[in-house]
C-alpha cells in the first residue's frame, strides 16, 4: 500500500492506483466528464486536473491517469483549478449548451455566463462511446477522425457499419445527448434550475465525508 | 471525409495495394508510408485501397480511416494535376503570402483545400516548406516560384496549363 | 570499397583521401539545397560541366555539389576553391565568365560579389562575409563543403571518428559522462540537459531500446533542420550511433517530414553508404555493437514535432500526444525506452567526443553552453542560416549578422521558438539567446526560428496568426486546446476587424493562463505564448485596435484603406492596369484614384509604384 495526501488529508492507496480512483473511494469529488470507471481513462476533459506536488514542483495533472506515489501531495480545490474547471465547462457549453450533464456540471461549479459565440454541437469529443463500443461490448464500430477542429466520432467513410449491433451503449453514456436539458431559452443562458443539491458522499457513505477543504459539492443555490 | 458512393471511384486495383503493402513487410507500423504510396499512385486515397489495407495489416478499417484523415499529406478526394501550394509560413505570411492565397483562389475559382472542377488544379495553403528566403514561396508540382506577388499569379497558371501533358516537373 | 573494420583502416582511409586531394586545385562548389535549387542551381551545376568540358578543363577543376550553405538570400551560391570566392545570384548565363575569368585566370567577376546591404562594401572571400565571419559555425561548419550524397567526403573531413573512439574505446558510461559535462541541452524545443536524457534511457527496464531523430520541423519560418538534413546527413547519423551505443540501443528512427523530399532523399543515401562501409549494422569497427537505422516519413501534422505524438506517429498512429506521467525514456515507441533528440543535437554529439567536454562547454553562457542555431527570417536583409554561441545578444545577429532591417525600417519584434515562442520588443534586444533569458522574457528558444518583424508588422494580427496556425494543427483531443484556441482566435480575429470589447483583452489573459496549465501537450501548453508576450509588451497596439478601432502597422483590412497621394502620383498608369478588381480610375498623366468600394487591398498598386505614391491610411467612417 502507498501512503500519500489528498486536500491535507492522509490516504492509503493500492499501487497502480490514480489519483482519481482513490479520491472517489475517499468520497472527494473531483468533477469528470470523459472518464468512467469500467473503461479506460482517457484525460481528454481536463476537468479532473489536480495539483501535485513533485520534490520542489508543484505540477497539474489529470487525475484519472496520474498514478499515486509514495508521500505524493495532492491538492484537488484550489483556486487555480476552480477557475480552470470553469473556464472548461464554458467552453464545452459553447460549443454544446443542451446537455443536462454539462448545464448540471455548470451549476455546480458556479458557472453562470458564457463569453463566447454559442453553437448548437451534439458531441463534445469525450470519447466515452468510442471507448463504450470497444471496450465494453467488443465492437469498435465507431472511432475519432479528423484532426483538431474537424475531429469527430464517425463509422468508416460516415456510412452505415457492419459492425454495429444496435445495442445502444453508445447513445446510453453520452453525456452530449443522453439527457437534454428543457431549460435554454435564449442563446447564452445557463439554465442553473436543476442543480445537484444532495452532495454525492451524502448518497454514497450518509454523511458528509469532506473534513478539511471543502470539495465544492455542496454548492447550493435558490431556485430561479 | 468522402461519401461511400462517390461517382469518380474507378475499379478497385486490389493488386497494385497488396503489392505496396508487401513491400512495407505488411507492418502496422508503416502504415503511413504505405498510405503515401498509395496517394502518389491514384492523387488521392479511394475508399476500396484504405478497405483493402485494413483487410491486409490487420488494422481496424476506423483506425486506418483515422490515420488517413489526421494527416496533410493524403487526401480522400480525387486531386488536381497540378498541386498548387502556397506557403502561409510566418516569413512567406508577412510578406504577403495570404494576398497571394486569395489571389489564386481568385483566379482558379476555387477555395483552399479545393480542387476545380475540371481536376486540373488543386488549391492547399501549407506551413513552411523551409524556403523562407525565397518569400512569398509558392510550389506548383515541384516547380518553386519565389519573391511571388498577386500580380504574377495569373501568369504563371497559365504557363503550367499550357505546358500540361507535356513535361510536368 | 569493403567495410571498414576498424578504427586503424578508417584513419588510413582518410589519410589517403587527404593525401590524394590536392589542395591547390581549383573546386567549384555550387548549392543544392531547397533554396538555391528553387531558384535553379542544377541548371547552374550542369552549366559548369558543360562549360568545363567544351574548354577542356575537365581535368584541371573539381565541380562539386554541395547542400545549403546557409545564405539562402544569396541563392543560387557557387563558392571557387581553394580560394572561396564567393559568389551570389548566379545564373546559367554566368558560368562561361566564371570559368574564364576566375577558374583559368584567378581573376574575380565583380558583379557576383556579395555586397553589403547599407554600404555597398563588397567582399571576395566566404569567410570575410560578415554573415558568416561573425557567426560559430560548429553544426553547420561542414554545410557547403562537402557533397552530402558522398560519404567519402563525410570521412576526409574526419567523420566516423568519434564513432570509432566510441565503441572501441569508451564505455558508455563514459560517453554519457562526457555529454553530461559538455551541458549540451536539446536544441529542438525545451532545451532538456542531453545527457541527463541519455542517462535515464540508459537506466530504464527493457528488453530493448530505441533513439530516434526528430526531423520533424513543423515551426514555420524555421529550416535549420532541413539544411542539416540535406547538407550533412552523416553527422546526425554518427550522433546516433554513438548515442545508440551510450544508451544500449541497437535500433534507432528518423522521423522527416514529408515535406522535406530531399532531406529524405540525402539520408536514405547516407544510410546505404554508410551500411556498405560498416558504420551502420553489425559489429560496429568491431566492438561487438551492432545498430540500424530506418528512416520513418512524417504524414504532415505539426503536433508530430512532440515526442510522444512523433512516437504514435512512427507506431502508425495518429498523431496523437499523450501525458507524460511516464516519460517517452520509460515508455516510448511500443511502450519500451526511446531517447529522443533534435536532429542538430544528435549531430552536436560526434563533435564533442572528437574536441571533447570543455571545447563544447567553453563557449556559451552558465546554463545554455556550446553554440545555437537559427533560421533568420522575415523583414531582415540576410535571410539564412545563422551558428551563433549561446549568450550572443539578439542585436547582434539582427544588425551585425543579420545586416539589419529591409528597406531601412525600424525593428519593431524579434519572434523566436515558432508558435509556441513569443516576441521580444526592441527594447529588449540586448538579450542575449540563452535557452533561460529567452524563457524569462516570455519566448523560447524552440526549433530555433527567429523572425524578425517590423513596424509595418501587426502584433495584434501575430498573434492571430499564430492562433490559426495553432488551431489548424492541433490534435483536437483536449477541451482547452481544441475549444480554447478556437475561441481566442475568434476573439483576436474579432479585435483585428475592428469589432473588438474593452473586455477581450483581460479575458484574453485568462484563457491564456487555463490553457497554458491544463492542456495536454506541448502544443496546447504553449499556445498562448504568442498571445500573452504581444499581451504584455504590445497592450498599447490592442487598445488601439479595440478604443480607436485604427491598426497602427497599417496591415488589418478592416481598418485601413488605400490611398493615392496627389502630389507623388504621375499617372503613369501602372496600378490601374494590374489592379484586380478595376479599382483604380485616371487619365494618363493625371492623379489617379482608387475607388474604396472595389478595393479588395491586394496592396498590388502599392507593390507596382516606382513613386512611392500609395499609401495605406486609417479607415474613415
Amino acid at each position: 500500500m502507498i501512503s500519500c495526501s489528498i486536500n491535507g488529508i492522509k490516504v492509503q492507496a493500492e499501487e497502480g492506483s490514480t489519483i482519481l480512483e482513490v479520491a472517489q473511494m475517499y468520497g472527494i469529488d473531483i468533477p469528470t466528464l470523459c472518464y468512467h470507471h469500467d473503461l479506460t481513462p482517457y484525460g481528454a476533459c481536463r476537468l479532473c486536473m489536480v495539483e501535485v506536488d513533485e520534490g520542489k514542483r508543484t505540477k497539474i495533472v489529470a487525475s484519472c491517469l496520474y498514478p499515486v506515489k509514495e508521500g505524493l501531495k495532492t491538492r484537488t480545490h484550489t483556486e487555480k483549478l476552480i477557475k480552470g474547471r470553469k473556464l472548461i465547462l464554458e467552453l464545452l457549453l459553447a460549443r454544446c449548451p443542451s446537455s443536462k450533464v454539462l448545464q448540471d456540471l455548470a451549476s455546480k461549479m458556479g458557472v453562470e455566463k458564457i463569453r463566447f459565440n454559442m453553437e448548437n454541437d451534439d458531441c463534445i469529443l469525450c470519447g466515452l462511446c468510442v471507448r463504450m463500443c470497444a471496450e465494453q461490448m467488443g465492437s469498435g464500430a465507431v472511432g475519432f477522425v479528423g484532426r483538431g477542429q474537424k475531429r469527430e466520432v464517425a463509422t468508416p467513410f460516415h456510412a452505415a457499419s457492419d459492425i454495429c449491433r444496435n445495442c445502444g451503449a453508445c447513445m446510453y453514456i453520452c453525456p452530449a445527448v443522453n439527457l437534454q436539458c428543457r431549460g435554454v431559452k435564449h442563446p447564452g443562458d445557463l439554465c442553473n434550475s436543476c442543480l445537484v443539491i444532495t452532495p454525492q458522499c451524502i448518497e454514497k457513505y450518509g454523511q458528509v465525508t469532506c473534513t478539511i477543504e471543502s470539495c465544492g459539492a455542496c454548492v447550493q443555490k435558490e431556485k430561479k | 471525409m468522402t461519401n461511400a458512393q462517390s461517382p469518380v471511384e474507378p475499379m478497385p486495383e486490389y493488386d497494385t495495394v497488396d503489392q505496396i503493402v508487401e513491400r512495407n513487410n505488411c507492418k502496422r507500423s508503416a502504415l503511413i508510408s504505405i498510405l503515401q504510396e498509395i496517394e502518389s499512385v491514384y492523387n488521392y486515397l479511394p475508399t476500396w485501397a484504405l478497405r483493402r489495407v485494413s483487410e491486409k495489416l490487420g488494422v481496424p478499417l476506423i483506425q486506418v480511416c483515422g490515420v488517413a484523415s489526421f494527416y496533410d499529406a493524403f487526401h480522400l478526394t480525387p486531386q488536381g494535376e497540378h498541386l498548387v501550394r502556397v506557403c502561409l509560413g510566418t516569413a512567406c505570411y508577412l510578406k504577403g503570402g495570404s494576398r497571394v492565397l486569395e489571389s489564386v483562389e481568385k483566379e482558379l475559382g476555387t477555395k483552399d483545400g479545393e480542387t476545380t472542377s475540371d481536376l486540373k488544379f488543386s488549391v492547399h495553403s501549407v506551413r513552411c516548406l523551409g524556403a523562407c528566403a525565397l518569400a512569398p514561396v509558392m510550389v506548383i508540382g515541384q516547380q518553386y516560384f519565389d519573391k511571388m506577388m498577386p500580380m504574377k499569379v495569373n501568369k504563371i497558371l497559365k504557363q503550367v496549363q499550357s505546358r500540361s501533358g507535356k513535361d510536368q516537373e | 570499397m569493403g567495410k571498414i573494420k576498424n578504427k586503424q583502416a578508417l584513419e588510413a582511409l582518410q589519410k589517403t583521401l587527404l593525401q590524394q586531394r590536392d589542395p591547390n586545385k581549383p573546386c567549384v562548389r555550387v548549392c543544392v539545397g531547397t533554396g538555391c535549387r528553387a531558384r535553379g542551381s542544377l541548371n547552374v551545376i550542369k552549366s559548369f560541366e558543360d562549360e568545363v568540358k567544351k574548354q577542356g578543363l575537365a581535368s584541371k577543376a573539381d565541380i562539386k555539389q554541395t547542400g545549403c550553405h546557409g545564405f539562402c538570400e544569396k541563392g543560387p551560391v557557387v563558392v571557387m576553391g581553394p580560394e572561396e570566392v564567393f559568389y551570389s545570384r548566379v545564373e546559367s548565363a554566368d558560368i562561361p565568365e566564371i570559368v574564364s575569368e576566375t577558374l583559368l585566370n584567378g581573376r574575380v567577376v565583380d558583379r557576383l560579389l556579395y555586397a553589403e546591404p547599407v554600404t555597398g562594401h563588397k567582399s571576395v572571400h566566404e569567410y570575410d562575409i560578415p554573415f558568416y565571419k561573425k557567426q560559430t559555425r560548429r553544426i553547420l561548419l561542414n554545410n557547403g563543403k562537402i557533397d552530402p550524397t558522398n560519404i567519402l567526403h563525410y570521412v576526409a573531413v574526419g567523420g566516423y571518428l568519434a564513432l570509432a573512439k566510441a565503441v572501441t574505446g569508451m564505455s558508455s558510461e563514459e560517453v554519457i559522462g562526457v555529454i553530461e559535462k559538455s551541458g549540451l541541452r536539446g536544441l529542438g524545443g525545451a532545451g532538456f540537459p542531453t545527457g541527463r536524457k541519455w542517462r535515464s534511457t540508459r537506466d530504464a527496464v527493457g528488453d530493448m531500446k530505441f533513439v530516434v531523430g526528430n526531423g520533424d520541423e513543423g515551426d514555420p519560418g524555421a529550416f535549420s533542420d532541413r539544411s542539416l538534413m540535406e547538407a550533412n546527413p552523416h553527422s546526425i547519423l554518427e550522433g546516433m550511433t554513438i548515442g545508440a551505443y551510450a544508451i544500449g540501443a541497437n535500433r534507432g528512427f528518423l522521423y522527416v517530414r514529408a515535406e522535406y523530399p530531399l532531406a529524405l532523399k540525402h539520408l536514405q543515401i547516407a544510410i546505404e553508404q554508410s551500411k556498405e562501409y560498416g558504420f551502420l549494422g553489425d559489429d560496429i569497427f568491431a566492438s561487438g555493437f551492432s545498430f540500424n537505422v530506418d528512416i520513418a516519413r512524417g504524414g504532415g501534422a505539426f503536433v508530430c514535432g512532440e515526442s510522444s505524438a512523433l512516437v504514435a506517429s512512427i507506431e502508425g498512429k495518429m498523431g496523437e500526444p499523450r501525458a507524460k506521467y511516464i516519460h517517452t525514456v520509460e515508455k516510448g515507441l511500443w511502450n519500451k525506452p526511446t531517447n529522443l533528440n533534435n536532429v542538430k543535437t544528435w549531430a552536436s554529439v560526434p563533435l564533442i567526443i572528437n574536441n571533447g567536454a570543455n571545447w563544447y562547454s567553453q563557449i556559451g553562457t552558465k546554463e545554455s553552453k556550446g553554440t545555437a542555431v537559427f533560421s533568420l527570417v522575415g523583414k531582415i536583409n540576410n535571410t539564412g542560416l545563422v551558428e551563433v554561441s549561446m549568450g550572443t545578444p539578439l542585436r547582434r545577429i539582427v544588425y551585425d549578422v543579420g545586416g539589419g532591417i529591409l528597406g531601412n525600417k525600424k525593428l519593431k519584434a524579434v519572434q523566436t521558438g515558432g508558435p509556441s515562442g513569443g516576441c521580444i520588443p526592441e527594447e529588449l534586444l540586448n538579450l542575449p539567446v540563452d535557452f533561460d533569458e529567452l524563457n524569462k522574457a516570455g519566448s523560447m528558444m524552440g526549433s530555433g526560428g527567429m523572425i524578425v518583424m517590423d513596424e509595418n508588422t501587426c502584433m495584434v494580427d501575430v498573434a492571430r496568426y499564430f492562433l490559426d496556425f495553432l488551431q489548424y494543427e492541433s490534435c483536437g483531443k483536449c477541451v482547452p486546446c481544441r475549444e480554447g484556441i478556437k475561441r481566442m482566435l475568434e476573439i483576436t480575429t474579432n479585435i483585428t476587424k475592428g469589432q473588438g470589447k474593452k473586455e477581450d483583452m483581460d479575458l484574453l489573459q485568462e484563457m491564456a493562463e487555463t490553457i497554458r496549465d491544463f492542456s495536454l501537450c506541448g502544443l496546447g501548453q504553449t499556445a498562448p505564448n504568442t498571445v500573452l508576450s504581444t499581451l504584455r509588451y504590445f497592450r498599447k497596439e490592442y487598445e488601439a485596435h479595440v478604443i480607436e478601432k485604427r491598426c497602427p502597422a497599417g496591415v488589418c483590412k478592416a481598418l485601413i484603406q488605400y490611398t493615392i497621394l496627389k502630389e507623388k502620383c504621375t499617372g503613369c498608369g501602372a496600378c490601374k492596369a494590374l489592379c484586380p478588381s478595376q479599382a483604380i480610375q485616371g487619365e494618363p498623366k493625371k492623379t489617379h484614384i482608387i475607388d474604396l468600394s472595389k478595393c479588395v487591398k491586394c496592396n498590388t498598386c502599392q507593390d507596382v509604384c516606382k513613386f512611392e505614391a500609395v499609401a495605406v491610411k486609417q479607415k474613415v467612417g
